[in-house]
């Protein structure tokens, strides 16, 4: 034991340099992406502008002023007013609010049932498996804009109130984005699962209970978090073309795509670009920055450049 | 005495990394002779593999050959351009990984693999590069060569894909081999028969071998002339004979006494305590000072040099150095 | 008298090479294909082969980490794979495996000081205020150091990780270790400390090893009992100082000249065996060393060399031992 000893104290000077945890080593990776933090920076300028922006805005969002009709921007009207009279600036950020609040509450939705099913299926394999990924593979063969399409469509038929149309869209946006997550959570729980880590839980004889809410589950986390990201960009994106074709986020409620619906009109196309530039590039910039973000993550989680 | 083949000296590579500037060969310099096989030896993360890498410059990118000469038959590989480099590689010089499996292309056959460089360096017409490719295979004494040029990678065993690694190395008749564990990932039967295929074509073709390798067992059966690294330095060479008979360097003795040996019983085995220092940042000191036995006040301030012995040999180690340096 | 800790009998594991649809056209990997052993109380018992011989295998299955094939395991007299759930929990408390790779056998998201202390915890042998002062001790008699209790085991280097992974078999205090090349992986200098600790910790607590190795100097160094495999087979088994003074099947002899000696004075007879390590899909028939063998006659292709004991208990499976 003697020996041991000596090499415990050796090994003590080596070994006490500081060690952040590993969340704390993937933010200082992020941290040097400058893309990245960009991007988050920008998406937390967006946030803001969308939730707390309206709250200062001298307009009312839904009150139409003939009067002030298709103005070009201007000291009052930073960014025009539409052919209602509305103030373009504040439907942008009541749109931002919409759009945003969609492609997380559709993401956040698809990881929970794509999660949940994936590692069900991943976990137990035989019949379940089976089940779940094959009822995956149908609706993955689809492709997802028309199925989203028709569901729009539907709606449209049965005359849903506007309101009840946001939480309908995020419902169909999540119908659509779980399979794909749901095969990559069980890829993910099926290859943790013939690591030796795993291997030694059943050595050492825990619970079912204990392997998959402390062994499993914590390790796919980081994954996890990479494609909710990109999924929130796909969500925002779907919603974007869903309403510009006037299925998705109806008016008078504004989203980002059917403000920019104003693109379709000829004269407001030629004539007044406010209407439909700032729109595109909100959901322009905003996408992006999610990919860059997405990306930058799953950089700095990669667990290849770790250690 | 033959003329030298390859001489290094001084050799620096430095790995950029996140957590700062790993000197992963710091300083290293060795010979190899015609007709001679040195062996460089050492733990993981000692630079070994590193220094093999530098001499063919196929470094990762987030390293860099920092100074230093690489000469080998009259020229300094460092000043070379891509292109002539690229000429020497599998040509004059060939390479074998750790890795047969990995080392070549699961997509092509082993014959398409083995007249590649044939006709890229000898110039050879597909036929005559087939029949050479046949030659080889045949004088390595690996059975059916007509069907092994039409397999892929995946069909063969570990131990036959270094066969061919071997001969697709050997094929443009080079001067030196540079063999980087290539026993490692084999079985015991199968290392045998290896390094015994290395050995004749030393003897045949007398051809130089630098061989990378962690088992000193390995050393004491292939190697002239043996090259100790830790931490990214040299710490001792010499013959093998003189340094397996007479170490020098407290860490040469330690590893010669930590490996178990069929035949000797101990009841303990002896340990070198502690482990290898983290190469980020290290400061001015005998990077095996913390480890050593020996240790004295001077070896934690100073590196000490290489400093040659009575019979040849030479070890960086201050309970050698007279006076002269203190 | 010493006791018999493990019985295994005539055990074997195969595993099917292709699944459903093209069965028929898969035929079986035959891993393990009958072998026996005993391990008593307090043995340190060396399983060697090369890659594909099917040790790890049998360390696995006798673990019952997963099904056998056919045979018996019987471990303190009870058979290992009719244990009802909560003897196999107890089971799995005074069992244990070290792995080969240091690297991927502890979860990256754990502890240290969870990843040892969890079991404890789960098999209500301590309470959760007495756990991390059990951690420490076992910690400590594996040495490492306290505040190596919050780490992750990505600080770690290969060697302090192996006696993480010692250190959570140890806290349960198990009596039988199946340890699967627990020093493969590691520099010598290093395996040197871990060889150590094993024999301390065997030593002090009375502990039965299966090391499980290819590299037969630490097997020599280290066991008691050594049994050597080829292909799914035992083809010899002695006690160390037999087995290394005398050893008999051709295949013993050849593996042990093949072990490189770091003395480059060493003279020797090398035996270089010809070919490769035939796959266990369709070994050869008769003896299965016998396409390697430089002794084997027509009598080894068509018959299966019996497993007999040469005297003295060192048993051997060759038709001309």
């Amino acid at each position: 034991m003697e020996i041991q000893n000596t090499t415990v104290n050796k090994q003590k000077n080596k070994t006490m340099v500081k060690s952040p945890s590993l969340w704390k080593q993937t933010y200082r990776r992020l941290n040097k992406n400058k893309l990245a933090m960009i991007s988050l920076f920008f998406l937390l300028f967006m946030f803001l502008l969308s939730f707390v922006g309206p709250h200062f805005s001298p307009y009312i969002l839904d009150r139409t002023n003939i009067a002030d009709m298709n103005q070009a921007p201007s000291a009052a009207h930073w960014l025009g007013t539409d052919n209602y009279g509305r103030d373009v600036l504040t439907r942008l950020m009541m749109a931002g609010q919409i759009s945003l609040t969609i492609g997380i509450a559709a993401m956040f939705l698809s990881i929970i049932i794509g999660s949940l099913l994936g590692a069900i299926a991943g976990f137990y394999r035989g019949v379940v498996d089976m089940v779940i990924m094959r009822l995956a593979d149908i609706l993955m063969s689809i492709p997802g804009l028309p199925l989203l399409l028709i569901m729009g469509a539907i709606l449209s038929e049965w005359k849903v109130p506007a309101e009840y149309r946001l939480y309908i869209i995020m419902i169909m946006l999540s119908f659509v984005g779980w399979p794909g997550l749901a095969r990559l959570v069980r890829g993910q729980i099926l290859s943790l699962k013939e690591q030796p880590f795993m291997l030694a839980t059943e050595v050492l004889g825990l619970s079912d209970r204990r392997k998959i809410l402390h062994h499993l589950i914590p390790n796919t986390v980081p994954l996890l978090l990479v494609v909710a990201t990109l999924n929130v960009a796909g969500s925002i994106l779907s919603e974007s073309a869903l309403s510009f074709l006037g299925l998705g986020v109806v008016p008078p409620t504004p989203s980002w795509g059917n403000m920019m619906d104003a693109a379709n009109n000829f004269m407001d196309f030629r004539k007044r670009p406010w209407l439909w530039i700032p729109p595109g590039t909100a959901i322009f910039l905003t996408v992006v920055s999610i990919n860059l973000l997405g990306d930058g993550l799953r950089d700095a989680l990669d667990p290849k450049m770790r250690r | 005495m033959n003329e030298m083949l390859l001489e290094v000296n001084h050799l620096q590579t430095h790995f950029y990394t996140e957590n700062g500037v790993v000197k992963a060969v710091n300083d290293v310099s060795f010979a190899i002779r015609e007709g001679e096989t040195v062996c460089i030896v050492g733990e993981s993360g000692c630079g070994k593999s590193i220094t093999a890498l530098s001499l063919m410059q196929l470094i990762p990118e987030n390293g860099k050959v920092e100074a230093g000469e690489i000469h080998f038959a009259g020229q300094d590989l460092l000043r070379l351009s891509k292109k002539d480099i690229r000429r020497l590689r599998g040509n004059e010089i060939g390479m074998i990984f750790q890795e047969p499996m990995t080392s070549l292309n699961p997509v092509f056959t082993i014959g398409e693999q083995m007249i590649e460089p044939l006709q890229e360096h000898l110039l050879l017409s597909k036929k005559d590069a087939y029949k050479k490719a046949m030659a080889l295979i045949t004088m390595l004494g690996i059975p059916n060569a007509e069907k092994i040029v039409n397999l892929y990678p995946h069909e063969l065993s570990g131990g036959m894909l270094q066969r061919i690694m071997i001969a697709i190395a050997l094929s443009c008749n080079p001067k030196l081999i540079i063999a980087d564990e290539p026993t490692t990932a084999l079985d015991v039967t199968i290392q045998a028969q290896i390094l015994d295929m290395l050995r004749e074509i030393k003897q045949e073709f007398n051809t130089s071998i630098l061989l990378i390798t962690h088992d000193l067992g390995v050393v004491a059966e292939m190697a002239d002339y043996v090259v100790v690294m830790y931490a990214g330095k040299v710490v001792e060479e010499g013959p093998v004979l003189e340094l397996f008979a007479n170490p020098q360097h407290p860490y040469t003795k330690g590893l010669l006494k930590a490996k178990p040996v069929i035949g000797e019983r101990k009841d303990r085995l002896y340990t070198i305590a502690g482990q290898v220092p983290n190469l980020v940042d290290l400061q001015e000191a005998c990077y095996f000072a913390d480890r050593c036995e020996h240790a004295m006040d001077i070896c934690r301030m100073k590196q000490p040099a290489l400093t040659t012995m009575a019979n040849g040999q030479k070890a960086a180690c201050w309970l050698y150095e007279e006076g002269e340096n203190r | 008298m010493s006791e018999t800790l493990l019985e295994v009998t005539d055990l074997k594991k195969y595993y099917s090479s292709s699944k459903g649809m093209f069965k028929k056209f898969g035929d079986a990997v035959k891993a393990v294909d009958g072998v026996s052993f005993t391990i008593e109380k307090g043995e340190v018992f060396g399983l060697v082969g090369e890659s594909g011989s099917g040790k790890s295998t049998i360390g696995k299955t006798i673990l019952r980490l997963h099904d056998k094939t056919d045979g018996e395991v019987k471990y303190k007299g009870k058979d290992v794979f009719s244990l009802s759930k909560k003897e196999l929990r107890h089971l799995r408390v005074e069992t244990q495996l070290v792995f080969q790779d240091p690297f991927s056998s502890l979860n990256p998201r754990i502890r240290v000081g969870d990843a040892i202390g969890e079991a404890m915890v789960e098999h209500g042998l301590v309470s959760k205020q007495e756990v991390r002062e059990r951690v420490l001790e076992v910690m400590e008699k594996c040495g490492l150091s306290p505040f190596h209790i919050d780490r992750y085991p990505h600080e770690f280097s290969g060697g302090q990780r192996q006696r993480i992974v010692i250190a959570r078999a140890m806290a349960l205090n198990p009596e039988f270790i199946v340890m699967d090349e627990p020093v493969a992986a590691l520099d010598v200098s290093i395996q040197a400390q871990i060889i150590n600790l094993f024999s301390d910790l065997q030593r002090e607590n009375g502990l039965s090893y299966l090391f499980i190795s290819h590299d037969l100097s630490v097997v020599e160094h280290l066991c008691t009992k050594i049994a050597i495999m080829y292909l799914g087979n035992i083809v010899e088994q002695a006690s160390k100082e037999e087995l290394f003074k005398n050893p008999m099947h051709p295949y013993t002899k050849a593996l042990l000249s093949a072990v490189p000696i770091p003395d480059p004075t060493a003279k020797r007879e090398r035996i270089i065996l010809k070919g490769d390590i035939p796959s266990p899909i369709n070994p050869p028939s008769g003896c299965k060393f016998r396409t390697r063998c430089p002794m084997a006659t027509d009598l080894c292709a068509e018959k299966i060399p019996d497993y007999h004991d040469a005297g003295g208990g060192h048993f051997v499976a060759c038709h001309y031992v």
